[in-house]
């Protein structure tokens, strides 16, 4: 819970210049997380969020890692993830030619007049409330990360009782003008 | 390292042979074992125990010879040694839990020295993993980080497959060891025989691709700073002797000229007897080798890695070079020094390249730069600091620089040295000659005590023609020794120079260096105990104590002449000497300290 205290001071700049988003395509084989993690442990590279999951070709995840780039040069780190034999392609996301997204789900304080506040609040970042108890609503949110991080600062006032993140997934973003070119 | 996947591949039948049909009904160990013959493997190092004890029925029948070690970790090390000498992969097999763990040292070994090793560890039955069950350990797990790659098997059907890409990742790209774990169970339970062609362990490693062939534009780019340097030396590393490419870089020093420096793990890459070569620069490099890359305009960087031992204060180092830096391992590239031509490629093939590229350049009318400022200021510095040391007073203690170019002196052509860690093994680098690859063996990036025995035994086994001197320290050697007993058992009689000086001595040298002369737990106090003698002798080996300079030769020749038994020469050296010249730890290569009877001379290292 020491994350919700950070909230006041609103440390949680995803956007931040010095994070780095890795897209890491990996032979889906056993112990492949612990590798990579692994891998980021014994060269002392910092992991900001991870996101793990099957990804569109069989045999095949996709791990989603926002690297903290003051504890190393992402060149490094690129290249000692690539020497692991069960990482098969590394797509480096900058974050303004990316789209991205996050899941969060906290459980909020919300008993008398706080309770209709924080339904405004949902509705206005159009989350979904997924749990309700007579002092408490558990709300869930998906977007940019950004808008995750208003939300729970926002949230933050009520009083958060729980509160979990996914970590970001991300793709790179579409050319559009490409697109257009091909189609003509 | 080599330009073809691995020396295995070529003389690999791919589909099933004839004995082997495609299909037949064995069980895991017997397709195991048959992996390891398919891959061309003639000697393993191992142990048994409970869990690989499957393994080692098949084992008998087998056309591998199976060397049994006292300690796992003597079979990593001979292991290592056999692919030092060979470059063919070390294979050693063991059983689960205290036998992996005593595995680590050894494959962290390999790892750092990227040394081919393969090694096959006894697991507990699947269906006991995770149970915290006899002699378990998460082998795996623990084995990580200090394999190129390692593979737990959960089926015996898939036993092949993994070996086969257990040999070729150990063996291409940056050479490395890698562990294949199989629990007991896929050991017992059958299989129907096959044996995976190339395309299918490629295949089945999409994200394994080694680059082979540096890039065209920057091998051109390196041709022209070459010729364009005023003061450029070749900095090779251990990838020549890994990538096969000696006789390249000879080539390449020959058409232009340039100095050579070996380091720690190149030594005979390069011939010592060669005008142009430097010898070893480093920590305890000598000061030409040293000064020469500080001063450099070029730095030509072939197989080698920046490390903090040849580098000193990296800010400090080589100010004013240009560096091009041709490695295997696309991480090495930037990790220490930013190189204004990086080449990823493999040594031979890169080397091989450039010197076509150099002779089309001379060929179109370009001329190479003058370099004979540099080079009579190179031999200036030679002149003036050659390696050195005080012979003993009468009756004191033996001088082990003496000793060395004793060994050395006495020593037939091609003799193998395979060297443990500390002051013995600087003075055995910085006093041998070495003029051909593949006869230096030693620890160079783990450091690790006790690797010269084991590595020697494994040197022996691979080139049993050969004369092989395991020059040790006392502190090395009684961490070790006991695979003397292997040694005399499996009729691999190799020789140890032990340079018993009681102390541990390169610690004692810092201790006397950096801390005042406070001598904290150095003193080994071997000159009392053990008996060296009596302890070589008690494991089948002939021995010989050596304490005045006039029995050196002599007894060095006869241990020369047995070939019967390995033979122990114990040589009672001075505690006090110390190794130079001498870089310490995080200072400028500038700041070397050289031998105190040069060091009143240093300014005109400049």
């Amino acid at each position: 819970m020491s994350r919700v205290r950070d909230y006041g001071s609103n440390t949680y700049p995803t956007t931040d210049l010095n994070h780095h988003i890795l897209s890491v395509l990996v032979q889906n084989r056993p112990g492949v997380l612990a590798r990579v993690s692994g891998l980021f442990a014994r060269r002392g590279y910092n992991i900001y969020s991870l996101a793990v999951a099957p990804a569109e070709q069989e045999g095949m995840s996709r791990i989603t890692i926002v690297v903290d780039l003051d504890s190393a040069p992402l060149e490094q780190v690129t290249k000692q993830l690539f020497k692991l034999i069960d990482v098969i392609k590394i797509s480096e996301l900058d974050p303004t030619h990316s789209v991205e997204r996050e899941l969060m789900i906290a459980t909020v304080k919300a008993a008398g007049a706080a309770r209709g506040e924080v339904q405004t609040l949902t509705q206005i970042f159009e989350g979904k409330i997924i749990a309700v108890s007579e002092d408490n609503l558990t709300l869930s949110l998906e977007g940019h990360p950004d808008k995750l991080d208003d939300f729970e600062e926002l949230l933050d006032s009520y009083g958060i009782v729980e509160l979990q993140r996914t970590g970001r997934v991300a793709l790179p973003k579409l050319d559009r003008g490409a697109r257009l070119r091909v189609a003509n | 390292m080599t330009a073809q996947p691995t020396d295995t591949s070529d003389s690999t039948p791919t589909p099933a042979t004839k004995e082997h049909p495609e299909g037949e009904r064995i069980t895991g160990a017997q397709a195991l074992i048959r992996s390891l013959e398919m891959e061309g493997v003639d000697t393993m190092f191992g142990y048994p125990g409970g869990c690989i004890l499957p393994a080692y029925d098949p084992l008998l029948e087998s056309s591998i010879r199976h060397v049994l070690v006292r300690h796992e970790q003597g079979a990593g090390h001979m292991a290592e040694g056999y692919a030092h000498v060979s470059g063919k992969p070390g294979v050693a097999m063991v059983t689960s839990g205290p036998a992996a763990t005593n595995l680590v040292t050894p494959l962290m070994d390999a790892y750092m020295d990227s040394i081919p090793m393969v090694a096959i560890t006894g697991q507990v039955p699947t269906a006991a993993i995770g149970s915290d069950a006899f002699q378990e350990c998460d082998t795996v797990g623990i084995t990580r980080s200090c394999t190129k790659h390692n593979e737990l098997v959960m089926t015996s059907q898939s036993l092949p497959m993994a070996i086969r890409q257990a040999f070729h990742i150990a063996t291409t790209g940056r050479p490395g060891p890698t562990l294949v774990d199989v629990p007991k169970d896929v050991l017992v339970g059958e299989m129907e025989w096959y044996w995976p062609t190339d395309e299918e362990v490629l295949a089945s490693l999409p994200g394994y691709r080694p680059n082979m062939k540096g890039h065209p534009r920057m091998v051109k780019e390196a041709a022209k700073l070459i010729l364009e340097a005023e003061q450029p030396v070749i900095y090779a590393g251990g990838g020549i002797l890994k990538a096969r490419a000696a006789e390249a870089l000879a080539e390449l020093v020959e058409l232009t000229g340039i100095h050579v420096v070996t380091t720690l793990m190149a030594r005979g890459a390069f011939p010592d007897d060669h005008e142009l070569n430097l010898g070893m620069p480093g920590m305890h490099g000598n000061a030409t080798a040293v000064t020469a890359m500080q001063k450099a305009d070029l730095l030509i960087a072939l197989g080698s890695r920046f490390d903090d031992r040849i580098t000193g204060k990296v800010d400090a180092f080589a100010q004013n070079a240009k560096v091009i830096h041709v490695d295997i391992d696309p991480a090495e590239q930037g990790k220490v020094r930013r190189p204004d031509v990086p080449i990823v490629g493999d040594a031979r093939l890169v080397i091989e390249e450039m010197i076509v590229q150099i002779r089309a350049l001379l060929d179109s009318g370009v001329t190479q730069a003058d370099t004979g400022a540099w080079k009579s200021k190179v031999s200036g510095w030679q002149e003036q600091f050659p390696m050195t040391y005080e012979p003993s007073e009468p009756g004191a203690a033996l001088k082990p620089q003496f000793c060395i170019e004793q060994l050395r002196d006495h020593a037939p052509d091609k003799t193998i040295v395979a060297s443990g860690v500390g002051q013995h093994q600087m003075f055995a680098s910085q006093y041998w000659h070495f003029n051909d690859p593949y006869t230096w063996v030693n620890s160079g990036g783990l450091g690790t005590m006790g690797f010269s025995i084991p590595a020697a035994i494994g040197a022996k086994a691979a080139k049993p023609d050969s004369t092989v001197w395991a020059i040790d320290g006392d502190g090395c050697f009684q961490m070790t020794a006991q695979e003397l007993v292997t040694a005399s058992l499996e009729g691999l009689p190799i020789k140890v120079a032990l340079l018993n000086n009681s102390y541990l001595g390169m610690v004692r040298q810092w201790q006397e260096m950096f801390y005042d002369e406070r001598y904290s737990s150095v003193f080994l106090d071997s000159s009392a105990l053990p008996d060296f003698v009596m302890m070589a002798e008690s494991m089948g080996c002939a021995a010989i104590r050596v304490e005045s300079p006039e029995e050196v030769g002599p007894a060095i020749e006869k241990a020369n002449s047995i070939n019967d038994r390995p033979v122990v020469v114990e040589f009672r050296t001075e505690a006090a000497e110390g190794v130079f010249p001498m870089v310490p730890a995080g200072a400028s290569n500038d700041d070397v300290i050289l031998h105190p009877t040069q060091q009143d001379r240093k300014e005109h290292l400049s």
